[in-house]
This record gives C-alpha cells, sequence and structure tokens, in this order.
C-alpha cells in the first residue's frame, strides 16, 4: 500500500460566536473555487445568518448524513460520503462538536483526522472556548463549564492557526442588530455569556493562544532566519537567551480519583506546554479508592498526551518522591491535602512531600473557586 | 458572574473619571486596524467596515489610501465617497496630506484613514498624520485606521532586531493604546509571501515572530482596556487571561533561584512578572544587604517590585496576591521555620488559604 501524504489542516480561530470565523472559512473557500481547486463543503452550520448563507453559492455540499437516536434524527458530517467523494480540500464548521452517539466517531475532530490522513485538506473553524487547557480559565471567567473540548495537541498538530477578530463592541451590535442570533435570543445572550467583560476576556485569551501556537511553530522551525539577519545586518541578531531554559524542565502531576485531579492535569499540562517540559502523571494506588474515578483521570491524562504511572505503595509521599527521581522530575504538581482542624499537626500529603522531594519545586495548585 | 465587591475609589478619581467620560462622549470614536506586516490585509478590512457602515446608513467618507489598489478594494472603494488629499511636492519628493478643511467642511460622521503612520512635509499645520487623526477626533469625526506593527514608535527597536529594517515614520504607541477599538488583522504567513514577490517582504520566519509581537501586543491592549473598563464599573474580579507570577523575596530563602525561574515563567506565559517583600524590623545587618541585593536582581530582571507592612507575612501576600490578579506565587521552602507555638508555618497556612493561586514551593539551597 502506498503511503498517502497527510492532508494540511488549517483552522480559524475566534472567540464567540458571531465574530465571522465561518465567513472568514467560506470567503477562502470560494477563492479556492474560483482558482480551480476541487473544494467541497463537509460541514456547514448556517445559524440561520444571511450573509454567512450567501457565501456558500456554487460550494460543492456533501449532504450530511441523518442518525436517528432516542427517537429524535441527527445530522453529522457524511466523513465516509467526503472521504470516497475525495476532494482536494473539505471545508468543515465547527472543529469541537461532539458526535451523536451512534456515529462513527465521538468527535468531529476526530473525523478531521480521517480525512486528514486520506490526505485530504481540511479548512475548519472553532472558538478558543472549546480548548481542554482553558476550560477552568473559561469557567472562572464566565461561569460556563464548556463539555465539547479539544485536546491542546490537536490545535499543537494543526499546519496553521487563524485568529479572527472582532472588537467585542462590534460583536454586540451584530448582536443588537439580529445578524448573530433571533431577537428574544439575541438579548439573552448579551445579557449573559455576551457581557463586555466575558468577550473581552475571551478574546484576550484567543490573542495569547494564538500567539502561543505561532511560537510554538516558531521553535520547531530551523533558525535559517539566524543566516539572513546576519547578512542584512552585519550583526547576529539578539540572542533569546533569558527566555531557554538551562535545562529540560520535567513536570509530574500527582492524580488521585479526587474530582479536582481534572484541573490539576489540565493546569500541570498547560505549563508543561509554555514551559516546553516534559509532563508525566502518577497515581499511587492504596486498597479501597475509587478504581473508577482514578480510571478516568489516567485516561483523560492519557488523552492529552500525558505518560501516565500507577505505583502501588504504602506511603504516598515516599513513593512520589522515590518515583520523581528515578525519573528526574524537577516540578511536581499536586493539589491541596483536605483540610485540617487548626489543632492538628499531623504532616498533610503536600507537607510529607515537600519534605522529601527538597530539591526539586512543588507546585500546589489552587481549587479557583467561583 | 464576576465576583463583585465594592470599590470606592477616591474623590480625584471619580472626578477624573467623569471629565474623562465627558472628553470620551464629544470625542469621535477611534478604531484601529493593526496588522503584522504589509500585505496583512489590514486596508481591505478597514475600507470592508466602511462599505457595510454605510450600507446600514451612517455617513462615511474616505479621507486617505495608500498604495496599489487591488480590484476587491477598488470595488468598495468606488462605493464610498472621497475627499482626496492634498498632493504636495516639497524637496523633490511627492506627499498626500490630508485634507482637513475640506472634511471638517463636510463633517462626515466617520473618516476612513489609510497608512496612520504617514508624515506631512514639514510646513504643515501638523508634521505627522496621526495628529491630523487627532485633530478629527476631537472634532467629533469618528476614524477608523489601519496600522502595521513596524510603525509602532515603541515597538521599532524590536522589530529591527527581527527583520534588520527599520521604518523612518511612526505613531507613537500611547496614541494607539487610547483608541476606543482596536482590531488585529491576522492571516497565515505563507499567504504573504505567496501574494508577492517584494524583496521588502520579511523571510517566513521573521513573519511568524512580527506575528507573535502583533498578536501579544493586542493581547496587552485588551488586558488594559478590560481593566479600565473594570475600574469604570467598580467591579473587583479574581480572574484574568494572563498569567501573573508573584515571587516572595525574603532574606534568607532561595531567592535567586526563584526570581530567574519567576522571570523565565514570565517569559514564555510572556505574563508579568512581580516582587514583593513583607517588611520585617528585626533584620541584622547581613539578612538587610541580602535582602537589598535580591531587591536589586528582582528590578534588573524586570520585576515590578513592591514593599508591603503587614505585621502578618500570610495576610499580607494573599490580599496583594489577590488585589494584583495573582496566577502563581513562588515561594521559599523554609522561608521561616515554624515557632513552637505555632500549630503551622506560615507557608502552611499560605497553602491552606491560597484559593486563587498556586503556590510554588522552592527548594532551599544553602547560600543563594
Amino acid at each position: 500500500m502506498s503511503e498517502t501524504a497527510k492532508g494540511h489542516l488549517k483552522v480559524y480561530m475566534g472567540y464567540a460566536a458571531g465574530v465571522g470565523k465561518t465567513y472568514r472559512m467560506l470567503e477562502e473557500a470560494q477563492a479556492l473555487r474560483r482558482d480551480g481547486v476541487d473544494i467541497v463543503v463537509g460541514y456547514f452550520e448556517p445559524h440561520g445568518r444571511k450573509e454567512t448563507i450567501a457565501m456558500t453559492e456554487g460550494l460543492e455540499f456533501v449532504p450530511r448524513r441523518v442518525i436517528r437516536y432516542n427517537n429524535a434524527a441527527f445530522e453529522e458530517m457524511d466523513t465516509e460520503a467526503v472521504l470516497r467523494r475525495r476532494p482536494k480540500v473539505a471545508v468543515v464548521d465547527e472543529f469541537a462538536h461532539t458526535n451523536v452517539p451512534g456515529s462513527e466517531r465521538a468527535k468531529r475532530w476526530q473525523d478531521v483526522h480521517a480525512l486528514l490522513d486520506a490526505g485530504i485538506d481540511v479548512i475548519a473553524t472553532m472558538n478558543v472556548q472549546h480548548l481542554e487547557s482553558l476550560n477552568d480559565q473559561v469557567w472562572h471567567v464566565t461561569g460556563v463549564r464548556v463539555r465539547e473540548t479539544v485536546p491542546d495537541w490537536v490545535i499543537d498538530d494543526a499546519d496553521e492557526i487563524v485568529f479572527v477578530d472582532l472588537t467585542p463592541q462590534a460583536l454586540r451590535n451584530r448582536l443588537e442588530r439580529g445578524v448573530v442570533y433571533a431577537p428574544d435570543k439575541a438579548q439573552k445572550a448579551m445579557d449573559n455569556f455576551f457581557t463586555e467583560t466575558n468577550l473581552s476576556a475571551l478574546r484576550e485569551m484567543a490573542m495569547r493562544h494564538t500567539a502561543h501556537e505561532v511560537e510554538e511553530k516558531l521553535a520547531a522551525a530551523p533558525a535559517a532566519a539566524v543566516v539572513d539577519i546576519l547578512a542584512t545586518t552585519g550583526r547576529a541578531p539578539e540572542p533569546k537567551a533569558d527566555v531557554e531554559p538551562p535545562r529540560k524542565e520535567r513536570i509530574l502531576i500527582c492524580l488521585t480519583g479526587n474530582p479536582f485531579s481534572a484541573v490539576l492535569i489540565r493546569r500541570g499540562k498547560r505549563v508543561a506546554d509554555y514551559l516546553q517540559a516534559d509532563c508525566v502523571a502518577i497515581h499511587v494506588a492504596a486498597p479501597g479508592e475509587d478504581h473508577d474515578a482514578i480510571e478516568r483521570h489516567l485516561s483523560f491524562a492519557r488523552n492529552l498526551r500525558i505518560e501516565t504511572h500507577v505505583v502501588y505503595a504504602a506511603e504516598i509521599a515516599m513513593a512520589v518522591a522515590d518515583f520523581a527521581r528515578e525519573q528526574r522530575i524537577t516540578q511536581i504538581f499536586m493539589g491541596r491535602s483536605a483540610p485540617r482542624p487548626w489543632y492538628s499537626r499531623r504532616e498533610t500529603v503536600v507537607q510529607a512531600v515537600a519534605a522529601h522531594s527538597r530539591e526539586m519545586q512543588v507546585i500546589i495548585v489552587a481549587s479557583r473557586r467561583r | 458572574m464576576v465576583d463583585r465587591t465594592d470599590r470606592r475609589p477616591d474623590p480625584e478619581e471619580l472626578l477624573r473619571r467623569v471629565q474623562a467620560g465627558e472628553r470620551r462622549e464629544k470625542r469621535g470614536r477611534l478604531k484601529v486596524f493593526l496588522g503584522y506586516a504589509p500585505r496583512v490585509g489590514k486596508s481591505f478590512r478597514m475600507f470592508d467596515e466602511g462599505r457595510r457602515r454605510k450600507q446600514r446608513g451612517q455617513d462615511v467618507v474616505i479621507g486617505a489610501l495608500q498604495g496599489k489598489l487591488t480590484p476587491d478594494l477598488e470595488a468598495i472603494l468606488a462605493s464610498i465617497e472621497a475627499i482626496p488629499p492634498v498632493r504636495e511636492h516639497y524637496a523633490g519628493q511627492m506627499w498626500d496630506v490630508i485634507n482637513l478643511a475640506a472634511i471638517f467642511g463636510r463633517h462626515p460622521s466617520t473618516c476612513l484613514i489609510d497608512g496612520l503612520a504617514f508624515d506631512n512635509p514639514p510646513g504643515s499645520r501638523n508634521p505627522h498624520r496621526w495628529q491630523d487623526v487627532e485633530e478629527l477626533l476631537a472634532n467629533g469625526i469618528a476614524v477608523i485606521t489601519a496600522v502595521n506593527l513596524q510603525h509602532i514608535y515603541e515597538k521599532q527597536e524590536a522589530v529591527e532586531r527581527i527583520t534588520g529594517k527599520r521604518a523612518a515614520n511612526s505613531v507613537p504607541q500611547e496614541f494607539l493604546l487610547e483608541a476606543d477599538e482596536m482590531e488585529v488583522v491576522d492571516a497565515p504567513t505563507e499567504a504573504l509571501i505567496g501574494r508577492a514577490h517584494d524583496a521588502n517582504m520579511p523571510d517566513p520566519r521573521q513573519l511568524a515572530e512580527l506575528r507573535e509581537m502583533a498578536l501579544l501586543l493586542a493581547a496587552d491592549v485588551v488586558e488594559r482596556q478590560l481593566q479600565s473598563y473594570l475600574d469604570d464599573h467598580g467591579i473587583a474580579v479574581r480572574w484574568g487571561a494572563q498569567e501573573r507570577i508573584l515571587v516572595c523575596l525574603t532574606a534568607r530563602s532561595s531567592t535567586r533561584a526563584m526570581l530567574e525561574s519567576g522571570h523565565r515563567n514570565a517569559a514564555r506565559f510572556h505574563g508579568a512578572l512581580i516582587a514583593v517583600y513583607v517588611e520585617q524590623s528585626r533584620l541584622d545587618g547581613a539578612d538587610r544587604a541580602r535582602l537589598d541585593a535580591n531587591l536589586e536582581l528582582a528590578r534588573q530582571l524586570g520585576a515590578d517590585v513592591h514593599r508591603l507592612t503587614n505585621d502578618d507575612f500570610v495576610e499580607a501576600i494573599i490580599d496583594f496576591a489577590r488585589e494584583q490578579r495573582v496566577t502563581q506565587v513562588f515561594l521559599g521552602h523554609s522561608g521561616r521555620e515554624r515557632r513552637w507555638w505555632e500549630p503551622r508555618s506560615p507557608v502552611d497556612r499560605l497553602i491552606d488559604a491560597a484559593e486563587d493561586f498556586d503556590v510554588r514551593l522552592f527548594p532551599h539551597i544553602e547560600g543563594q
């Protein structure tokens, strides 16, 4: 079997519904069609927006697939049909969407990967709040716990991210004019999610995240430009020495059956991504613990591409310290120990880990209640 | 939604806000499209916005154009009234100067000005175009304009480090920060390179660095606007989109390692680095000297350094961290040992009380 070159993935990243991601994606689709590129619409969500719908004129649609679930009909992208049609490029709206049970794949981003694996280029859209690493921050700011998330590595692996900007004032004007939602829904949206502060905070997150993606790609690319700068200016570019870590950091996340472990995993992984550090997770197993919860957290960590380990030991802190030393860990991430009565002098797990791992940094991650 | 706590600004501050509010009401609104390099499509976005505003019934005119026109752009421009700049000749050069008198006479609600960083020839009413724009705004005319990163004065040194070139004309960053709205025009770097064979176009790597810089500048602008919005509405929030690191300085803890790590972390996250010291009277001469050296190092690393006075170290740090919307507190392992009558050490108490920020404990290394 001959190896097909993987398709190219481009994601238009927005910070809220209505900023114009889909419009920009379709604009590009039209330009490609005019240039004679074989392009189809794999999935498009019209949301009843006239200008956006007008932008699809002349584009070929692959009909959606209807899936019955709980006596209701749901429409999903017909990934298999797109694969059979085999265009050069497919446009796919709402990258973070969760498919209805009964679909081949749980997530639309997995459908997109099937297209990419078959050598089809994909142009997709997504909002920043669907990124797994921002889930807690988004909840903290907006009060909304986003359920449909995409692991960060999926976006890191994309070939291009383009930030689609619109100022919050302009977005709220659009809502007022009824461009984004029907009038009654629009008013409700403006009072709740689409407030000036929420939109500004989400927008800032999207800008910072896109900048981070650009930087990641730069770090991965060869530094050929150094030669050019020397040639044009006659002097070497200023070294970014202060940004480079003196050694590769290795982060260890201590996870348990406690629901807080999800926050801990996201936080540890986010810091690891920004520090370009390795990231591993450990669970010290004890009798009588909640196996299901722990398995869920371990599998969540693996989905984020964190290497997981389970060790059996009676003494948690010693086990963590020994494992950390063996793995040359430099930073240990853990949750706060359960509160003790004020008079208690018994050592907490955090204190014990800190005492046993004196040569490492220990990070106690905040619960960040709202 | 947001954690609202009463914040009572002092009367001076209130007066300043009222005056600023009045000024803002009379002033025209300024909207800026920011691009990271030529040809990202700023001008198109700006004129497209003008077209859409005109369709919605607003009185829009074009005050200045720049560069070659693409067919897309020409179609838009044909639908909007123009007040052409005055072409002047000076020292063998051609200059297009905004026709302020004509625009004031016509007094539209919105004026589109491309090439914000252009200079006017010597002897003009204002040396720079952005000053002409300032006059339009002061006269109650809204302006939509576009600018490239390389023309922001305060960014020119950093841009030159990347591209090896420096643009001759510029706009002060402060003028842009005062804009009511700033929108980033982002595009993949590949698209720019494919679009034109231009010797002046930076290479892909340089473009990517410029792009990152423009996005981060825009994020800082949003952060600043959000902060002033929250202040104006008396809203205190416990969150931020930016990583903010607080290093607790003492005479004894491994301050150098903490500061260097804090600096590295802040740089990686493009966040803020703050260093704080809680004043204690009991320091002997040697400790005082060590502390002063640490404070100096903090300043050298670009930290925002604060001194707090509070008998309770933990309370001081927690209040300050909340006020500064800190996301991580860096602390030495044994900043101070537990006294025999205290059930918990300050470190333990801080960990117990830390709700909104992570606590990063550093190993204690003697002599650092």
